[in-house]
């Protein structure tokens, strides 16, 4: 093996073989986070130093049980495998097997094997399997699929370094062949194998039996092979089921020579006995529920302290740099615009961590299956799905990856009516809106002396959203028509204990993708509005201070009163004031002045600019103080009523419109990618903003 | 089938759905275990090939057993 370059190693294997945590082990931080080309597939990679001399570059694949995908995900794992031209066709692979069922786990090896690419075999768990009293002959097994065998512990690291070793040295691909393919199709494979230039008979059987999937391939020539096929009564679903009773047959007889197992199960029994509990008819659902709750809870409480810490750091920070620097727009652009602008990033940190320390937790201890066989039934009356739980579930978080995880849903109709209303589910770019809105119009009042008003009005923001998802499904449900059948096979794993450092590369990860996508739009448009805020026509904008001199003679006010006004004048008049003013005579009805209407515009590209937005407004009125927003939020007076601009019946109105509307465009463009074109995202944006305007309306005419 | 009861799987009713379970391990000659189902008897938990599975009641119809 040549040391110039560095050689690709992939990572294959069933879904909950320990694969991400091996990943984990072999890469540590050096992960990369990305997509595979032309699909939206997750793809992770990252470097591993092998030994002395080599490193090499680690593939995470996507689960999946067999060659034959069914899901976006595992059509990736296909095309890896047998474009022998493509930029991830890996030098060597690793098949992670999960040795207490090790049945299931070796049908993709045996498939690898005809696929003649070199492979070693990692046997993760073994403690596990060890525990019910199974035990391996490793040296047999090596011995009988002809590639070296590794036990590992992907959890806690041992046999890593033994795993490093052999594939730091030259690896053969195993010499055996486990599928045969009938007499008649034998000489169509020999004419594809040659045509295509392939090293295997498998692999042109693969051509022929999914050619469809292949899309490396040119059109024309996935075009030919399917004629080929036809012509010679290739039929491939036949094959497919009887090369897989095949293929079982063989795993059969090996594990009954290389398996002492003795008749114990107790560790299984212990998962039947949770799960008795877990999905039982009232318990288990009371449980969900109050899962759920403290979720709510904690995003509320726990995420406050750090919350604050950031708000006030940040507040100073900029107090302090408006009196560091000299005067200019530069600096000014640096104290008012930027630094709050990044403010506003750093502050949803908290929020996402513990989120996904949850939802990670609910991951990795199998509880997550069990959501899904819990809601299914229930899910499917509203046109969802059992797996439409853990996207709508990831939707609390951000509609961005959860809309990316509906790809684990196969059935399409299922699948975009998940995607469709996913966005209702309020995410956490929602939560900063209403957080500074509930603690603004919501009196901090304990009730039962343990939940207090505020986190009751949030969670029933959330239901609200959920609620308004569900019955838009249901909506939908009957409206789309498509025949396709939809079906749940889904494994449901043993419990086990978190890993902790997989959960901590989770929130990493997510955290990193927020802050560096998210993150760009939201400061980029933290740095236009307050270039529009602080910025009008220049003779309007020149004249400002002779005008409310002017204007204010006689009302005897203090040198600082009048900048206050001038600086209120000035936004009043600015590019953005002017954008707001337009928007009014629409969102007066829902209670909102133009400088809402402002936010409402900014904050379309993604909801939580309305915070930022709101932030750079009200700052800029009143640039001397360093207070946080709530306080000036409850500080400003309507200049129609005197009473305050933020009464119970406004801040409802903004809340339920922030509930229903779509203000997102991350969202939005990736409803587009997920399904291919404008017409579904549109559709949802056109629904969700009717939803919110009517909803909003409705809401601050009844209560004003 | 009752809960706790095994059976062996004899064959299956729909050919495009067996595909998918074949590769979950519902061999033709292996025993199945009805587990539990879930809190509206719909889906059920499995046993098979040595791991739990769950399947909507109308895909643990298109296999056919015996016992």
């Amino acid at each position: 093996m040549a040391n110039d370059r560095k050689i690709k190693i992939a990572l294959a294997g069933k879904p909950n073989s320990g694969k991400s945590s091996l990943f984990n082990q072999l890469t540590g931080l050096n992960q990369k986070i990305g997509n595979f080309p032309g699909v939206t597939v997750d793809k992770r990679t990252g470097t591993c130093q092998l030994d002395d001399k080599s490193a090499a570059e680690i593939i995470d694949l996507p689960g999946t049980y067999s060659l034959y995908p069914r899901t976006l995900d595992e059509k990736v794992v296909a095309e890896v495998f047998t474009d022998q031209k493509g930029k991830f066709y890996p030098d060597k692979i690793v098949l992670v097997a999960d040795a207490t069922n090790l049945k299931n786990c070796l049908l993709l090896l045996t498939q690898l094997i005809d696929l003649k690419i070199p492979t070693v075999l990692a046997l993760n768990m073994v403690d596990l399997a060890a525990k019910s009293g199974q035990s391996i002959d490793l040296k047999k097994l090596e011995r009988k699929l002809d590639m070296p065998v590794v036990m590992i512990n992907a959890r806690n690291g041992t046999g890593i370094d033994e795993l490093k070793n052999i594939l730091a040295r030259p690896l053969k691909a195993s010499s055996k062949t486990i599928y045969q393919s009938d007499e008649e199709s034998k000489s169509l494979i020999e004419k594809i194998r040659i045509k295509f230039n392939l090293t295997s008979d498998y692999e042109a059987y693969q051509f022929l039996q999914q050619s469809d999937n292949l899309v490396f391939l040119p059109k024309g020539e996935r075009e030919f092979i399917r004629q080929t096929a036809k012509e010679n009564n290739f039929f491939a679903h036949k094959y497919q089921g009887a090369e897989t009773v095949m293929r079982y047959g063989f795993i059969q007889d090996l594990l009954n020579e290389v398996i002492l197992r003795s008749s114990d199960e107790g560790w299984k029994k212990v998962s039947h006995g949770i799960d008795r509990v877990l999905t039982h008819k009232v318990a288990g659902y009371v449980i969900f529920f109050l899962i759920l709750f403290l979720i709510f809870q904690s995003i509320f409480a726990w995420a406050q302290i750090p919350m604050d810490f950031i708000d006030s750091t940040f507040a100073q920070l900029s107090w302090r740099l408006d009196r560091l620097f000299p005067e200019g727009p530069f600096f000014e652009l640096i104290s008012h615009g930027i630094v709050p602008g990044i403010g506003g990033i750093v502050i949803f940190i908290p929020q996402i961590a513990i989120l996904f320390a949850f939802i990670s937790i609910l991951e990795e201890t199998g509880y997550m299956a069990r959501v899904v066989f819990l809601m299914d039934k229930v899910m499917r009356k509203f046109g969802l799905n059992g797996k439409s739980v853990v996207p709508l579930m990831s939707g609390w978080a951000c509609a961005i990856p959860a809309i990316m995880a509906t790809r684990t849903i196969e059935n399409w109709k299922d699948r975009l009516i998940t995607i469709f209303v996913t966005p209702l589910m309020s995410c956490s770019a929602r939560l900063p809106v209403y957080t500074i809105l509930v603690a603004l119009i919501i009196p901090d009042y304990k009730v039962l002396g343990f939940f207090n008003y505020q986190g009751l009005v949030l969670m029933g923001l959330y239901l609200l959203g959920f609620l308004a998802a569900i019955l838009s499904a249901l909506a939908m449900k009957f409206l789309i028509k498509v025949k396709e059948r939809s079906y749940l096979i889904m494994e449901l794993p043993t419990y086990k204990m978190p890993k902790w450092s997989n959960v901590g590369y989770q929130i990493i990860e997510k955290t990193k993708a927020f802050v560096f996508e998210a993150g760009k739009t939201i400061l980029a448009i933290s740095i236009i509005l307050y270039v529009l805020a602080s910025y009008g026509p220049p003779d309007v904008m020149n004249e400002a201070k002779e005008t409310v001199r002017k204007k204010t003679t006689g009302l005897n006010l203090s040198e600082a009163e009048i900048q206050e006004r001038v600086a209120s004048y000035k936004l009043e008049h600015s590019y953005a004031g002017g954008l707001g003013k337009i928007l009014e005579p629409v969102i007066k009805p829902l209670g909102y002045d133009w400088k809402i209407g402002i936010a409402l515009v900014t904050s379309f590209a993604a909801r939580e600019v309305f915070v930022g937005t709101i932030a750079t407004i009200y700052s800029i009125g009143n640039t001397d103080d360093p207070s946080t927003i709530k306080q000036k939020l409850k500080s400003e007076v309507n200049p129609e009523t005197g009473g305050p601009r933020y009464t119970l019946a406004v801040g409802l109105s903004l809340l339920v419109f922030y509930t229903f509307a779509m203000q997102c465009m991350s969202t939005l463009a990736i409803v587009k990618r997920e399904t291919k074109g404008w017409k579904w995202p549109l559709i949802q944006l056109a629904y969700m903003t009717m939803l919110a305007y009517l909803s909003a309306f409705a809401v601050y005419q009844f209560l004003n | 089938m009752v809960k706790g009861e095994t059976a062996i799987i004899s064959g299956f009713t729909d050919e495009q759905l067996s595909v998918k379970l074949l590769e979950m391990g519902f061999l033709p000659g292996t025993a199945v275990r009805f587990n539990f189902t879930a809190p509206f008897g719909d889906p059920v938990c499995v046993s098979v090939s040595g791991y739990d599975l769950s399947l909507r009641l109308e895909e643990a119809s298109t296999i056919s057993i015996l016992n």
